[in-house]
């Protein structure tokens, strides 16, 4: 704004002309809204995608300022620290979580409550993302997409080669399933040893076993008697049953070089989130044809909910409120949605998109996010940073060492208490 | 004229002395501050006490890192001191090629952990590196994956960094070796006394000052010990190979807790001030004697 009014006031002192027509034609020109964006989509499928998004927002008549920062948490640590700095970008990407509460109550964001009544995000969007985004009645973040992070991925070479017919489709048929393979001499579970990978694992068990009444029990109310109770450890029981079924090399692995295994058919299974849909068709295959996905094992499992957001911090400059109400209204388009969605292997946050130009697991999760009694939040969307973190410390020492199952839950129950 | 030259130097150590007051004293106090208040992703003026020093000695991870930087630090001290200690008299013997030796031994210091560390990482992963190499060299049944194991993680922290830090105390060890007096040499070889013995019982003790330095040095880095972590186990398998730095590090970013991490910080603090302060001490001393 303050750049158009010295542009005008130029064509005022110096009478250029035709150049010059008016401080509306010299403002319009100025103004092409330009949105600084930081994210960390740095891989290969992730980057893809974004720039889908910046296609999109340059066809809408801006200009996208890309600030890409690798890892999440570093990603993060600059723009909370360029929010305090007084020197924010125009959007910055978050978690499907509980990450940016605390930005929200500190009053460091502009809500995007024209947008979110102008789409009706009260019925539009999964209550879990609702959750999350809306604080005391206002909306503060604009959700892109939403991945689903207990996908069971198999190789159907390994199945067959197992003697396995059919996929597993309840608790007890996926552990027989993992004997199966291991009779045959196939690394089981393929598994990347880090915390958050075993906190997937233990989330599968949690949402499949315990069934979604328990999960809300313990991760969003923190229920000490549902901690304390013996469905709850059956759920722990099974999450450290499945670590008889990895190969002795998993710690520390990567999750894609699990994936890797899977893809090869050195291994039968991964629980991993659909962002590993990626490594499965970088090496030419093709759900359904080579490997299969499990959404969940039950009827009517529950689809565990996280994904990406982005959040608008306060300014005071006018330009870049207009970039920010114009960068919203792109990024919540069914067609940007979808587009964007296919690239990095999630699923649109919208309801009402076109599912047909899905691949055949993405159709699932669409189908499945059709009901909305079967929307579940992950762990982050219930638990601060703080108190997840603390779950995964016991989750991983639990998962690696001889703690007993006792010592485990009593460890989350203290764990959760604060 | 007189005066303003007086005042020239202190106007010179102003930049200085305001760097340490501002950015280290100042970030200490307010870090200490902060140990004692409810901040979570954003520092907060709400005071509770001690609570934060009670979680954290409640913490079964904070606990567990402490045990590992204790061991870690006995082990990679020692191993640092005898082996830089070794390759420094190894090098005082005129050997040929000293220079083209010397940058050997000290250049892994001049490198990154990040990028030093990931070799490590790929060096000890089972199956590939050191185990894949010695298996098909022809013992099938050869097993080196201290990196996957619970109890021996820590070690191999340990090794890696020992082959980054043991340069730097030779560079240190051999400058002090190079400073004792020839005549010491002529008289422990008149008077016949072998070689290792006069660096056992003669020379060591001469190395005093250079060893106080270099133990300085060793006990900092070991405080402050991440990066190598970081870039090879993240503190696994499990939490096996955490340290308190990573602990503070991860509540600080990743957990937006830093209320903990600040009491976190200030308790390393402790250990790094119970170092200096004898050295300190003892250095005043030695310059009014």
């Amino acid at each position: 704004m303050y750049k158009a009014q010295i542009l005008a006031l130029a064509c005022a002192a110096f009478l250029a002309g035709a150049a010059c027509t008016g401080p509306a034609a010299a403002a319009a020109a100025q103004a092409a809204p330009r949105a600084e964006v930081i994210h960390w989509w740095t891989s290969g499928g992730e980057s893809a995608a974004i720039k889908e998004l910046a296609q999109a927002y340059r066809a809408a008549g801006g200009v996208w300022v890309d600030s890409a920062i690798a890892g999440g948490d570093q990603s993060r640590a600059v723009t909370i620290n360029r929010i305090v700095g007084g020197n924010p970008p125009t959007a910055a990407q978050f978690n499907t979580s509980r990450q940016f509460f605390d930005v929200i109550e500190q009053g460091m964001l502009n809500n995007v409550d024209e947008i979110a009544r102008a789409q009706n995000w009260d019925k539009l969007l999964p209550e879990p993302v609702v959750n999350v985004i809306k604080v005391d009645g206002h909306y503060y973040a604009v959700p892109l997409n939403i991945h689903m992070q207990a996908w069971i991925w198999y190789s159907k070479a390994a199945f067959q080669k197992a003697g396995i017919a059919k996929e597993p489709a309840t608790v007890g048929e996926f552990f027989a399933a993992l004997d199966k393979l291991k009779a045959a001499g196939i690394v089981p579970l393929a598994h990347g040893g880090q915390a958050w990978q075993e906190t997937i694992l233990f989330t599968a068990m949690l949402s499949n076993l315990g069934g979604k009444d328990l999960y809300l029990k313990v991760l969003r109310d923190r229920d000490q008697r549902a901690i304390a109770s013996p469905a709850f450890r059956n759920v722990l029981l099974a999450y450290k049953r499945l670590q008889t079924y990895v190969d002795p090399r998993s710690p520390g692995r990567n999750w894609n070089d699990a994936t890797a295994m899977v893809i090869s058919g050195r291994a039968g299974m991964q629980v991993m989130g659909d962002w590993a849909k990626g490594e499965f068709m970088a090496a030419k295959q093709v759900a359904g044809q080579q490997f299969g996905c499990i959404a969940g094992l039950a009827p009517n499992s529950p689809y565990l909910i996280q994904g990406d957001v982005f959040v608008f911090p306060k300014t005071a400059n006018a330009g870049a409120v207009q970039a920010q109400k114009l960068l919203a209204s792109v990024v919540s388009a069914p067609a940007t949605q979808l587009a964007f969605s296919r690239l990095k292997g999630s699923i649109p946050v919208r309801s009402d998109v076109d599912a047909s130009r899905a691949d055949l697991c993405a159709q699932k999760g669409i189908a499945i996010m059709k009901d909305r009694t079967r929307h579940l939040g992950v762990s982050e969307v219930y638990l601060t940073p703080d108190q997840n973190g603390a779950m995964q410390d016991v989750l991983t020492a639990y998962w690696n060492t001889g703690m007993t199952v006792d010592k485990a839950q009593k460890s989350i129950a203290a764990a959760l208490q604060d | 004229m007189r005066s303003r030259r007086a005042l020239m130097p202190y106007a010179a150590l102003l930049p200085m002395a305001l760097t340490v007051v501002v950015a280290y004293l100042g970030t200490v106090l307010w870090t200490v501050r902060t140990s004692f208040t409810a901040s979570r992703t954003f520092a907060s003026d709400k005071f509770i006490g001690v609570s934060q020093y009670t979680r954290l000695f409640d913490n079964e991870r904070w606990l567990h890192s402490l045990h590992n930087v204790v061991l870690y630090g006995v082990l990679f001290i020692l191993a640092c001191l005898v082996i830089g200690f070794l390759l420094a008299v190894f090098i005082d013997q005129n050997v040929t090629g000293e220079g083209v030796l010397r940058t050997v031994f000290l250049y892994p210091y001049a490198m990154s952990f990040v990028a030093t560390g990931l070799v490590w990482q790929w060096l000890l992963t089972p199956g590939s590196g050191i185990d894949g190499a010695i298996a098909r060299l022809g013992f099938p049944d050869f097993r080196f994956d201290w990196i996957v194991d619970q109890d021996m993680a820590i070690y191999t922290i340990v090794i890696a960094t020992v082959w980054q830090s043991a340069g730097l105390v030779m560079a240190l060890m051999l400058a002090g070796l190079r400073g004792i007096d020839g005549e010491i040499w002529k008289a422990a070889r008149l008077d016949g006394i072998p070689a290792w013995r006069v660096y056992l019982s003669i020379v060591l003790p001469m190395l005093g000052p250079t060893i106080a330095t270099v133990f300085l040095l060793l006990a900092v880095s070991v405080v402050k010990l991440y990066d190598a972590v970081v870039a090879m186990t993240q503190g696994g398998p499990g939490t096996a190979s955490e340290v308190p730095a990573k602990f503070i590090m991860d509540h600080l970013f990743l957990r937006s807790n830093i209320g903990l991490a600040s009491a976190g910080a200030v308790m390393l603090l402790v250990p790094v001030i119970a170092l200096l302060a004898p050295y300190a001490y003892a250095r005043s001393r030695g310059s009014r004697a």
